[in-house]
């Protein structure tokens, strides 16, 4: 069973939820349905590191004891859920994609886990992600890249890319991803699937892996707008282990996503840098007159500073990466390669553990955070996040939301970026401003391109805006289903 | 700034001293681990302390409070902080960083007076984590040299530190080793730390240099692993010499970590790290700025108790004796002034009081201070003498308590009056007029003789003091 | 931003980052970085001298949690999670020189 936001036939999360709530069908049921739809296509797609065939069973078979003894098992009853492999799942193993975590188990889970354990969902697997979130193709794993479900010749996106093809093939209802720089969206645009990086502290980082500390997000990948919202709305809120979530508690996006988008202000970006192919640009186009016809109002705006994202982000991620990655040290847990002392297991085990742009962007971070560089590399990228974060807010005075393409292409073949690390970093150009500025941004399918495939919108909003960019993520989902 | 003495010529000692003090919490700096010293190894540990993929820090509230105290107590301001990333590679520091404070730390520009009046700046004291320990295993005396392998125990990561800088103002080793116990004395008069040396609860290291009046300050070495009040005075004393030996040969002091080796008195060095020192700090993302309210700033500064400097000022206006006296000081460090004062609130005199206190009793005085206030006041007014007083004290110690005049009858001490007291005087210098002589012309152990002979006649209760009083009032 | 790196700063920092490196690796390493500083000059156009550096996406100060001990892990599920351990400890090579 695709979950294709164009087959009327998909159900929502809540349909689902609402089913197995009511008995009228069973999690064990649902569950089979997706673990029979793994089976069909997973040896050719790979989008698990590991599926967790008889834990989500077992799981399954309690809901549907829990039901049938009349305690409510959750508003999330009965929904598969893929979870990044870079998420702690207590006893199962949790490895980033990389070797140094190879076999290892969290022995405690991340807080995302429990809450969604808690509201009765299912878990059927970790999913493939670009080694410790860092990539845009899923080729940087470290166990084999994960295939578009639309085109198994092309990648899926990433560093997301397991997540986004396990809900665009059926695998699972709703998948989780991060993402630091687009790794939610760019993979949703590819596969045609619906991702959202909520506003950064809208949901807790405890027992997400960290890639780069003040830009990761966790969030949902889904095949409607409206499975999303109930996502958000069950991942969400204040988590005392985090000190960076937001405190405050959020206002229901299911709700949201019921009003429509009169007299909203949808701004256009028009300086935003170039690069998109002309068949994202052809459907941007369309995105926007779609939000015209349902009654927003197109304005235009400037983000200077847009253009400056990538330079600072690929300065920043890596130094905070560079620092959060020295954990891995043979030491504690992990791979380790044995050594006459610890200078040297360090050295050893660390360059046989890490891939190739883990370690460039171990090296590039080390270096701009080192004595006699800071200035010029790490506190100059500070400062122009300043830049990027206030134009942000000057454009959000004129208009509610921003469109602009997801990513610049459709998905692209494998070994296409060839040795370049730069022209991938490329893919980013237009995700990775919003992660620098802190705000939320999601991708909705609208179409398709190149050899039909799925092309994704990105909706801006302002910081904890989420209500109105899910209203306008609605109304371009009702568009596109027309 | 006064010459060391002991240090050949005029050369001049330059000390600074870091100290770290593990705080008196119940769990860790960052999360809910217990904060307990000599628990069995690596079972208080959380994903947070072992540094485990995914896990985020969180400030304890309660270790604030105490290192503002700590802050408060040195005379510091106390401001808005950060917390920075300290990078660097080592077994028993889980990240491979120390959560640390760096440009904007939470309490500067204090001071700490020293009992001898030399005030010695505090540049900073800041809040931080703590790391793991490591036990080095197959080489010679625990060392890591020659070991075969390390053992790495987590508990003691994650404990909450404040390191406390002093400025270079200190300029003898006796002024090290008061600054230590000064400081130790504050710390546990707040209550922040139990700042025991010996169980590493607070350990110093020593940056000390020398040079001569007049010209620049010296290279500076520092000074670790020293362990005990004793050994930061010797520590100080070799490398000082070391120092010195070195530059009046021509040779160069090198700035570099040397470790204290308290078996065979002499500073090593470590061996070099090479790309030692680049910590590559940057602002701490899982963490947010720290900027107490003025309220809470009040709070704590109206909550400090009376710090010892404070204290022995006290006893010595009470008392009448200089506050860095060896009674006052003494009796403050043990805690036993508010006793002393009670017994001077109580009627009793205090600079006798003080005397009692501090050869009776090593601690918490255990006899009701009314009871001692009257033994005092039986002294002063010369119902006793120094020695029957002292046989009440033993007394009342011996049981806790007594009304010290009965005592005193009870052991037939009686207040001997002057008039009667004056009839032994004339009557010892009538049975010896050739003492009385000698004593007229001036030779002063001729009084001995009379003394003697008042003393037997009146069985001992004649006080010594009164008696060489009359007998120069005699004289003329 | 417009120095480069060369293959002796490559080096170092690979030693900071505890990252063994071939000769091979360094080369290529040092080009790819190269290329990428020279990618990151764009922003040495702008004038950033009245900027404040942003470090906090989500203006948060004073957070706190309560000094009440909570369960801890069980320390042989850590240590069987652990490369080598002894005596209830993490065991690791000699760290070589330092105390």
């Amino acid at each position: 069973m695709s979950a294709d936001s164009n087959d009327p036939g998909t159900p929502t999360a809540s349909a689902v939820a609402a089913a197995v709530r009511a008995g009228t069908t069973t999690a064990a049921l649902v569950v089979e349905q997706h673990l029979a739809a793994i089976a069909a296509r997973e040896s050719e797609i790979h989008a698990f590191n590991l599926v967790l065939a008889e834990q989500a069973r077992d799981h399954a078979a309690q809901i549907d004891a829990a039901v049938a003894a009349g305690n409510d098992p959750g508003p999330l009853a009965g929904v598969t859920i893929a979870l990044k492999d870079n998420m702690c799942t207590r006893g199962v193993p949790t490895t980033c994609s990389s070797k140094i975590l190879d076999g290892w188990k969290p022995p405690y889970n991340a807080t995302v886990v429990d809450v969604l354990r808690d509201a009765g969902a299912i878990i059927v697997g970790k999913t493939n992600l670009d080694e410790f979130a860092m990539g845009s193709s899923t080729e940087n794993s470290a166990f084999g890249p994960t295939r578009n479900p639309h085109d198994t010749s092309r990648v899926p996106g990433g560093s997301s890319g397991g997540s986004a093809a396990a809900v665009a093939a059926g695998f699972a209802q709703v998948a989780l991803g991060s993402d630091t720089g687009g790794s939610i969206r760019q993979p949703a645009a590819l596969c045609g699937v619906v991702g959202v990086k909520p506003t950064y502290g809208y949901v807790s980082r405890y027992g997400l892996i960290a890639f780069a500390s003040s830009l990761d997000q966790i969030g949902p990948f889904t095949s409607s707008v409206e499975d999303a919202a109930l996502m958000l709305d069950v991942i969400g809120g204040h988590d005392p282990m985090d000190s960076t979530s937001i405190p405050q508690p959020h206002p229901s996006l299911t709700e949201a996503i019921q009003h429509g988008v009169e007299g909203l202000r949808v701004g256009r970006i028009t300086d935003l840098p170039e690069g998109a192919d002309p068949d994202v640009q052809e459907r941007l186009e369309a995105a926007f007159d779609a939000l015209r016809a349902a009654g927003a109002t197109i304005v235009d705006v400037q983000v200077p500073a847009f253009t400056f994202g990538l330079t600072a982000y690929y300065l920043i991620a890596p130094a905070e990466a560079s620092s959060n990655l020295a954990r891995y040290d043979g030491v504690r847990y992990g791979m380790r390669v044995e050594a006459a002392d610890t200078n040297a297991m360090y050295g050893a085990t660390r360059a046989a553990g890490f891939g190739d742009e883990v370690k460039r962007r171990i090296m590039l971070g080390t270096y701009a955070l080192s004595a006699g560089y800071y200035d010029a590399y790490y506190g100059k990228a500070l400062k122009v996040r300043r830049l990027i974060h206030d134009d942000f807010e000057r454009a959000y005075q004129h208009a509610d939301v921003l469109l602009t393409p997801t990513s610049p292409t459709v998905a692209f073949k494998f070994g296409d970026k060839g040795d370049n690390p730069f022209a991938m970093y490329l893919c980013d150009t237009y995700t990775i401003p919003t992660n620098l500025a802190g705000h939320p941004a999601m991708s909705v399918p609208f179409g398709t391109g190149a050899e039909g495939l799925p092309v994704g919108v990105q909706i801006l909003a302002g910081t904890l805006q989420e209500p109105v960019m899910f209203r306008a993520a609605a109304a371009l989902e009702r568009e596109a289903n027309k | 700034m006064s010459a060391y003495d002991g240090l050949p010529g005029d050369w001049q000692l330059v000390v600074g001293l870091e100290v770290h003090v593990e705080l008196a919490t119940q769990t860790k700096l960052f999360s809910a681990s217990p904060n307990r010293f000599g628990d069995e190894p690596n079972t208080n540990i959380d994903p947070v302390t072992l540094g485990l993929p995914g896990a985020l820090p969180v400030l304890n509230e309660e270790a604030v409070e105490l290192a503002m105290r700590v802050g408060a107590a040195l005379n510091c301001t106390i401001q808005p902080c950060t917390f920075h990333r300290k990078n660097y590679f080592y077994p028993d520091m889980p990240k491979a960083f120390q959560i640390s404070q760096y440009d904007q730390p939470l309490n500067i520009d204090g001071y700490l007076d020293l009992p001898n009046g030399v005030r010695v700046g505090v540049e900073r004291a800041h809040m931080e984590e703590d790391a793991g320990k490591s036990t080095h295993i197959g080489g010679a005396g625990g060392r890591s040299h020659g070991a075969t392998a390390s053992l790495i125990d987590l508990n003691r990561a994650g404990v909450p530190l404040v390191e406390i800088v002093s400025r270079p103002d200190i300029h003898s080793a006796d002024d090290a080793r008061a600054y230590v116990n000064e400081l130790r004395a504050i710390l546990l008069a707040i209550g922040a730390s139990d700042a025991k040396m010996e169980e590493g609860s607070m350990r110093v290291d020593a940056n000390v240099s020398v040079h001569k009046p007049g010209t620049p300050l010296g290279t500076r070495c520092e000074i670790k692993n020293v362990n005990s009040v004793r050994s930061v005075g010797r520590a100080i004393e070799y490398e000082a010499r070391r120092q010195i030996d070195l530059i009046e040969s021509g040779d160069t002091v090198r700035q570099q970590t040397r470790h204290w080796d308290e078996g065979d008195g002499r500073t090593h060095t470590l061996r070099t790290k090479e790309d030692a020192d680049d910590y590559r700090y940057f602002l701490e993302p899982d963490l947010v700025p720290l900027a107490p309210s003025a309220e809470w700033i009040a709070r704590v500064v109206a909550a400090l108790p009376m710090l010892p400097a404070a204290r022995r000022t006290r006893l010595a206006e009470a008392t009448g004796q200089p506050a860095d006296s060896d009674a006052v000081t003494s009796v403050v460090e043990r805690g036993q002034d508010d006793y002393v004062l009670a017994v001077a609130a109580g009627g009793g005199n205090a600079a006798r009081a003080l005397v009692y206190v501090k050869e009776a009793f090593a601690d918490s005085p255990a006899v009701p201070a009314a009871d001692l206030a009257g033994l005092t006041l039986l002294e002063v007014g010369g119902a006793l003498t120094a020695t029957q007083a002292k046989a009440v004290l033993a007394e009342l110690v011996a049981n806790g308590g007594g009304d010290a005049a009965a005592i005193a009858a009870a052991k037939g001490f009686e207040a001997m009056d002057t008039f009667a007291l004056e009839g032994f005087v004339d009557e010892a210098i009538a049975a010896d007029p050739d003492a009385w002589a000698k004593f007229c012309a001036g030779d002063g152990k001729a009084m001995g003789a009379l003394v003697g002979l008042v003393m037997k006649a009146s069985r001992g209760k004649a006080d010594g003091k009164l008696v060489a009083q009359l007998l120069n009032q005699k004289k003329g | 931003m417009s120095e480069r790196i060369s293959a002796a700063v490559v080096a170092k920092v690979a030693r900071l980052a505890r990252l063994d490196v071939t000769p091979d690796e360094i080369d290529r390493m040092t080009s790819q970085l190269d290329g990428m500083l020279g990618h990151f000059a764009d922003v040495d156009a702008l004038d950033l001298s009245d900027v404040i550096p942003m470090t906090q996406p989500f203006p948060l100060v004073n957070v706190f949690r309560a000094d009440i001990v909570r369960p801890c892990l069980d320390r042989d599920e850590v240590l069987a999670a652990a490369p080598a351990a002894e005596a209830a400890c993490f065991r690791v090579p000699p760290t070589g020189g330092e105390s």
